[in-house]
């Protein structure tokens, strides 16, 4: 098996940089890469400049990709300010070159049948959802999407985002926008009235363990994208690693940056995350 | 055009380029060979494999620091007998040089993996790892006791008989490490690997607790570079004739040459492949030049070439 094949580094220029609510929308040219850039892969970008104390690549989702006639190849990032590297990026104004290398990572599978999917996404988690259902609308699935955070501010969805879904339901904690509740309350429901076969999820590890229960009880597929701390993005740090059970029962840790982000959430061993195996 | 002799000898192995991955960070080079031919560098030094599949330590296992960042693996591979079975024909097929680097938990177990290893074909030389932090019981660090890491290079020396060149891998962690580099030399070692992570730690000041799973990890990185120069420094000046792979901190092609002035034969990259996948091959380019533009017509020539005396300079 080829490790990160298809993965490239290159030097790519942002094309624009602008703000989204609490996010950044970054598009950076990447070229005939987009071509092999696929729904759940994720990039690896340099940051802080070439004398910077932040020796670690940053890893950010891919949101989507497109092919422009201005541009070529690009792709899309919503990027959270939240730490030192993302900040820098988020700062880093139209025509800055970034070394990034991508695409990284496994994609999320797309049914070979026309079924009925479910997109469920916690906060900037629903980033890669909107490129994943307009595959999935392409491919002739029914596409319903779920989007919960704590509060209005942390939702992330886009107008443009509700062309390739059937509907769009939002969920806050503190009910400032859409429903009340917690983004997973409605999944048995949906399950059930909209015969689903598939739950897609991106979002907070409690989240994707939550969802887990639910599609294991319906006997539904869960293919969600996890987030855990990477040094490298590549796999060969060994820093990003999941409990997931094997065929043969065993349990090994797995890298996510390789063996997911999308995983199959019914084989990852939630609650021995972060536990000594 | 100058012509530069770029090669280096470890022990009775010759190698193309001074340039290698430092174990525990390029997996088993398969990770990294979609960004370059892993033949292009000096070679590969694996992560270092243990008797059984091991699992390692619960996450979080990394936090970045300044200029660096500590780990806390706990040595998770898949086992000696996995290892020869996939890892190596891998390497053997991708005609890359390989150090393998093996770790155990007793004088025994390092004795057990190097009477596994003895037979396998195409391994250049064994990089025998007595220094990683990550372990439960730090009593367990043999490279922190100068009898113990007598024993197990001695164990390994006798089991593996005369060819394959060892090379022990010591821990900066230590009142003195000359006397510990001597006493593993004299035990059979014929080369050294230095240095391995530094013992650190973190404290997530949210949770206030340590941020790390293991609570203590290796610290590695530009960081650490002047402690692994240092290291470098005083043990070539007191062993000589010891060949050395330095590593600590390793990203540019000037850091390279820092290493082998000081007395290095050679330089592991580890924590710049993790931010750069193609570290390896831009520090190897860097060095090259640096060392024609200073008229060296070898690496050799520039190995230790800090402790001269006043009086000598190059022959350029």
């Amino acid at each position: 098996m080829q490790i990160n094949k298809n993965a490239q580094q290159l030097l790519a220029p942002i094309v624009s940089n602008k703000k989204v609510g609490q996010y950044q929308q970054i598009i950076i040219n990447i070229g005939d890469l987009a071509s092999v850039c696929k729904p759940g892969n994720f990039v690896a970008i340099n940051v802080g400049g070439s004398s910077s104390s932040m020796v670690l690549r940053r890893a950010f989702a891919i949101s989507r990709v497109s092919i422009s006639s201005t541009f070529g190849g690009t792709m899309e990032l919503i990027v959270a300010p939240h730490g030192q590297g993302s900040k820098w990026l988020c700062a880093q104004g139209e025509g800055v070159t970034l070394d990034i290398v991508a695409p990284l990572g496994t994609a999320f599978g797309i049914p070979t049948e026309a079924v009925s999917v479910l997109l469920v996404g916690g906060g900037y988690g629903s980033a890669p959802l909107f490129g994943l259902a307009e595959v999935l609308n392409a491919r002739g699935c029914r596409v319903d999407m779920l989007l919960g955070a704590s509060t209005a501010s942390k939702i992330y969805a886009p107008m443009e985002g509700k062309r390739a879904v059937n509907s769009m339901r939002i969920y806050t904690e503190d009910g400032s926008m859409g429903q009340a509740g917690r983004v997973t309350d409605p999944i048995p429901e949906i399950i059930k009235d909209l015969n689903v076969a598939v739950v897609y999820s991106c979002g907070p590890m409690p989240m994707l363990s939550a969802i887990t229960k639910i599609t294991d009880a319906h006997s539904v597929v869960h293919q969600c994208a996890v987030e855990e701390a990477m040094a490298c993005g590549i796999g060969v740090c060994m820093t990003c690693v999941l409990p997931v059970e094997n065929e043969d029962g065993t349990v090994s840790m797995l890298r996510s940056c390789i063996d997911g982000p999308v995983m199959d959430g019914s084989k990852v061993l939630w609650s021995q995350v972060g536990k000594q195996l | 055009m100058s012509t530069l002799d770029f090669s280096t000898t470890i022990g009775n192995t010759w190698f193309p380029a001074p340039t290698f991955t430092a174990s525990g960070c390029a997996s088993s080079g398969r990770e990294l060979a979609q960004f370059f031919p892993l033949r292009e560098m000096g070679g590969v030094v694996t992560k270092s494999v243990m008797s059984k599949a091991r699992n390692g330590r619960p996450t979080p296992r990394m936090a970045e620091t300044p200029s660096g960042m500590l780990n806390s693996i706990g040595l998770q591979g898949p086992g000696i007998d996995a290892f020869i079975a996939k890892d190596i024909p891998y390497l053997v097929e991708q005609k890359a040089r390989i150090i393998v680097s093996i770790a155990g938990e007793t004088v025994e177990e390092y004795a057990t993996l190097a009477r596994k290893l003895r037979s396998v074909a195409g391994i250049s030389a064994l990089e025998v790892n007595i220094s990683c932090p990550n372990v439960e019981n730090r009593g367990l660090v043999f490279a922190c006791d100068p009898e113990a890491s007598r024993r197990v290079i001695d164990g390994v020396r006798r089991t593996i008989g005369g060819d394959l060149p060892i090379i022990a891998k010591l821990s900066p962690d230590v009142t003195d490490l000359v006397s510990i580099a001597r006493g593993v030399v004299d035990a059979g070692a014929d080369g050294l690997a230095l240095i391995n992570t530094v013992l650190g730690m973190v404290i997530n000041v949210d949770t206030m607790r340590p941020h790390l799973g293991g609570k203590t990890g290796g610290l590695s990185g530009p960081a650490i570079r002047p402690i692994a120069v240092r290291a470098v420094y005083q043990v070539h000046a007191a062993l000589p004739k010891v060949p050395i792979l330095g590593m600590g901190g390793v990203a540019t092609g000037k850091d390279a040459l820092e290493m082998i002035l000081a007395g290095a034969s050679g330089v592991s990259i580890g924590t710049a492949s993790f931010g750069n996948p193609t570290a390896i091959m831009k520090i190897q380019s860097e060095l090259k030049q640096l060392l024609i533009d200073r008229g060296f017509t070898s690496l050799k020539q520039a190995i230790g070439y800090a402790h001269r005396l006043e009086t000598e300079e190059v022959d350029a």
